[in-house]
C-alpha cells in the first residue's frame, strides 16, 4: 500500500525555484498496475523518483506499507529500497564487468545474502527471464531486451512489493519493448505492484489505472 | 554485504581499469620496495661496520705504551721518552675482578722458514690467551701452551697461508721452522679465518711472548689486550688498568686504552640513525603513492557515478559505498605493497649475488613499517574519494549528471 499526501518538491535552478511537484496526493493498493503518462518536464520522474525514495518530498507525507517515510534517515530508506522496491531503467544500469547472473545478484550481495541461497535464488529469477543460457554473459553480450530483462530480474531479486519502471522500453525496439512489457505484466499477474512512466501512448493504455500529469500536478486519473 | 563479497567487488572493479591500476601498483610497489631495500643497504653497511670490530674480540680493552696528550703546554725536556709496558705490566692486569684474559702482544717481521723455502711474516708474541681473545680458531694441533709466559718455549702457530707457502699439502705438524736464527717447532695452524681489519690473519705465525721478546730484543710489549668480563664492567676494567699501570709506572699512568665497544657503539649509533633517515625518506614516496590512489580513486568514482547512483537505488546505504571504495582504495595499496615487496626481495637477491660478501639485510621493521605506511595511505587518501562516492545524490547520479 502506497499513500501519498500533498506531496511538494521543488528545485532551485539558478535564482529561480521550480515545483517539480505540488500537492501531489495519490493511493496505490497492493498489486494494482499504473502509468504515468504526461510531456517532458510534467513532474513524472520526480514523482517516480519520490515513490523509489530515491528522492525526499519537501513537503507532504509518504507512507510506504504504513510506515512514514519522510521522517527516516538515509540508511533506513536504504534498508526499504532493498526490500520493498524494484527498479527498472530507460538505461538499463547494468554494471558491465559483471556477468548476466552477477548483476542479477547484485541487491542480495549488497544486502549479505549467504551465496549459496544467493545462487539458487538467481537461478529461479535467470529462469522466469528466460535467460538460463545466458548466465554466464556480461551486458555488452547481450541484445538490449536481454539486457532490460536482466535489469527486471534484478529489480525482483529481492521480492519487492512494488516495481518503478522508468521509460522502460524507452531504449528498445518494438518487438523487444512488447517482450519487456509482456514479462512486467507477468510479474503483477502474480501480484506484484507495477507502476510505469512512460511517453508511448499505447504502453500506458494497457494500465488498470492511468495517471496524467502537467506542471507537476495530477491532471486526471482513471 | 560480507567481507568476501566485498573483496570481489573491489577486485572486479580494480580489473576493469587495468592501465590505471597496473600504474598504481607500479607507484606503490616503488615505495615500498625503495623503503626496504634502502634500509637493507643501511643495515647491511651496520652489520659491515659491527662484523669487523666484533671479529677483533668481544669486550675488547687495548692498551698501548705512551699518552696521548690532549693538553697544552710545552713538552716535558726530562722523561719524554714512555716507560715500556713489559710483561709484568700486563700479567698484574689480572689482579682485577673485572678482567676476564689478558694477552700481551709483541710484534715484529722476521723470514720464516722451512727446508729451501723462505717468507717474510709478522711474528706475533703472545700467550695462550690471544686465541679466545681474537676469536682465532686452531686448524690442527694445539695453541701455544699455557704456563709460565715468562719462559718462551721454542714452539709456533702457523697461520694457514704460512703453512700452505712452506710446507704445501705436506704434514707440517711436529716439523722444525726457523724464524730468524731460532728454531721452532710447529705445534699447530690456524684455521683459516680471512681478514681483520686489512690484516691478513693467515699469513702470520704465533709463538710464546718471551720467545718473541727474545727474538726481537725488546723488553716492551706492543700492545696489551685485555678482555673484560662483560659488557657492564668495561668501564671498571679500564680504570682497574690504569689503576694498576700507576701503581707500577710511580704514579704515572702513561698507557693509551682504546675500549672497542666505545668505538663499536658509535659506529652502530650513527648506522643505525643513517638506515632510519634514508627509510624516512623513502616513505615519503609512500605518501606520494598514497596521493596518486585519491587521484585514481577521484577519478574512478566520477567515471563510476551512473553505478554508485545504482547500487543506491538497489539498497546500498551510504556506510556501505563508502566502506566499498575504501576497501579498493586498501586493496589497492595493500596489492601494491606487496609487489613492493616482492621487489625488493628481488633486489635484494640482486645486490648479494653481486656483492656477496656485504651483508646485506632488511632490518625486520622496515618491510612491516612500509606496509603499515602504504596501507595507512591507501586508507586516508581514500577516505575523501569513498566520501564522495558515498554523499553523492542517486538522482542525479542515476541521470549522470
Amino acid at each position: 500500500m502506497i499513500e501519498l499526501q500533498a506531496v511538494e518538491r521543488r528545485f532551485q535552478v539558478g535564482d529561480e525555484i521550480v515545483h517539480g511537484l505540488r500537492g501531489v496526493s495519490l493511493s496505490i493498493a497492493d498489486g494494482d498496475y499504473l502509468s504515468i503518462m504526461g510531456p517532458s518536464g510534467s513532474g513524472k520522474s520526480t514523482l517516480l523518483n519520490i515513490l523509489g525514495l530515491l528522492d525526499r518530498p519537501d513537503a507532504g507525507h509518504y507512507r510506504l506499507e504504513g510506515t512514514e517515510t519522510t521522517t527516516q534517515d538515509e540508511e533506513a530508506r536504504a534498508g526499504l529500497r532493498q526490500h520493498h522496491i524494484g527498479f527498472v531503467f530507460q538505461a538499463f544500469h547494468l554494471i558491465p564487468r559483471l556477468t548476466a547472473a552477477q548483476n542479477i545478484a547484485l541487491p542480495m550481495t549488497l544486502a549479505g545474502v549467504a551465496p549459496a541461497q544467493r545462487e539458487r535464488r538467481v537461478a529461479e529469477v535467470l529462469q522466469a527471464m528466460g535467460l538460463s543460457d545466458r548466465a554466464r554473459h556480461t551486458p555488452n553480450q547481450l541484445s538490449g531486451g536481454q539486457r532490460q530483462r536482466v535489469a527486471i530480474g534484478r529489480a525482483i531479486v529481492m521480492q519487492p512489493q512494488v516495481l518503478l519502471a522508468d521509460e522502460p522500453t524507452g531504449n528498445l525496439d518494438q518487438h523487444s519493448g512488447g517482450e519487456v512489457i509482456k514479462v512486467l505484466e507477468q510479474l503483477n499477474d502474480q501480484g506484484i505492484t507495477l507502476i510505469v512512466v512512460t511517453h508511448d501512448p499505447a504502453i500506458g493504455a494497457r494500465a488498470r489505472r492511468r495517471i496524467r500529469m502537467l506542471d507537476g500536478a495530477i491532471e486526471s486519473d482513471q | 554485504m560480507n567481507l568476501g563479497d566485498n573483496l570481489r567487488m573491489a577486485a572486479g572493479a580494480l580489473r576493469g581499469a587495468r592501465l590505471r591500476t597496473g600504474l598504481m601498483l607500479l607507484a606503490m610497489s616503488i615505495g615500498v620496495a625503495s623503503v626496504v631495500l634502502l634500509t637493507a643497504l643501511g643495515e647491511g653497511a651496520r652489520r659491515y661496520v659491527v662484523n669487523e670490530f666484533a671479529s677483533l674480540g668481544t669486550h675488547l680493552l687495548i692498551m698501548l705504551p705512551g699518552r696521548n696528550e690532549t693538553t697544552g703546554g710545552a713538552p716535558p725536556l726530562l722523561g719524554a721518552t714512555p716507560r715500556d709496558l713489559t710483561l709484568d705490566d700486563a700479567l698484574a692486569m689480572l689482579r682485577s675482578q673485572a678482567i676476564l684474559r689478558v694477552a700481551p702482544l709483541t710484534i715484529g717481521n722476521a723470514p720464516v722458514s722451512h727446508g729451501g723455502l723462505s717468507r717474510e711474516v709478522s711474528v706475533l708474541g703472545s700467550t695462550p690467551e690471544l686465541f679466545p681473545i681474537r676469536h682465532l680458531d686452531i686448524a690442527q694441533g694445539d695453541p701455544l701452551p699455557a704456563g709460565d709466559p715468562t719462559r718462551g718455549a721454542a714452539v709456533a702457530v702457523l697461520g694457514s697461508t704460512l703453512k700452505q707457502e712452506l710446507f704445501g699439502h705436506r704434514h707440517a705438524l711436529g716439523e722444525w721452522v726457523r724464524i730468524n736464527d731460532r728454531r721452532f717447532r710447529v705445534i699447530g695452524i690456524l684455521a683459516d679465518s680471512g681478514e681483520s681489519l686489512g690484516q691478513d690473519l693467515g699469513d702470520m705465525v704465533i709463538i710464546p711472548v718471551a720467545s718473541a721478546q727474545a727474538l726481537f730484543n725488546t723488553p716492551g710489549l706492543f700492545r696489551v689486550l685485555i678482555q673484560a668480563r662483560s659488557l657492564a664492567s668495561i668501564p671498571a676494567a679500564q680504570r682497574a688498568a690504569r689503576e694498576i699501570i700507576r701503581a707500577r709506572h710511580d704514579g704515572e699512568d702513561d698507557v693509551t686504552i682504546i675500549t672497542q665497544d666505545a668505538l663499536l657503539s658509535t659506529f652502530d649509533k650513527i648506522l643505525r640513525a643513517l638506515t632510519f633517515t634514508v627509510g624516512g625518506i623513502a616513505a615519503i614516496s609512500l605518501v606520494v603513492a598514497g596521493i596518486l590512489i585519491m587521484n585514481v580513486m577521484l577519478v574512478s568514482v566520477s567515471q563510476r557515478t551512473a553505478e554508485i547512483g545504482l547500487m543506491k537505488a538497489v539498497g546500498a546505504a551510504n556506510r556501505q559505498i563508502l566502506r566499498l571504495f575504501l576497501v579498493e582504495s586498501l586493496l589497492l595499496a595493500g596489492a601494491g605493497a606487496g609487489t613492493g615487496l616482492l621487489l625488493a626481495a628481488a633486489g635484494t637477491a640482486a645486490l648479494r649475488a653481486a656483492f656477496p660478501d656485504f651483508p646485506l639485510a632488511a632490518p625486520t621493521w622496515a618491510p612491516l613499517a612500509a606496509v603499515t605506511v602504504a596501507l595507512l595511505a591507501g586508507l586516508v587518501f581514500g577516505l575523501a574519494p569513498a566520501r564522495r562516492a558515498a554523499r553523492m545524490d542517486p538522482v542525479r547520479a542515476l541521470t549522470g549528471r
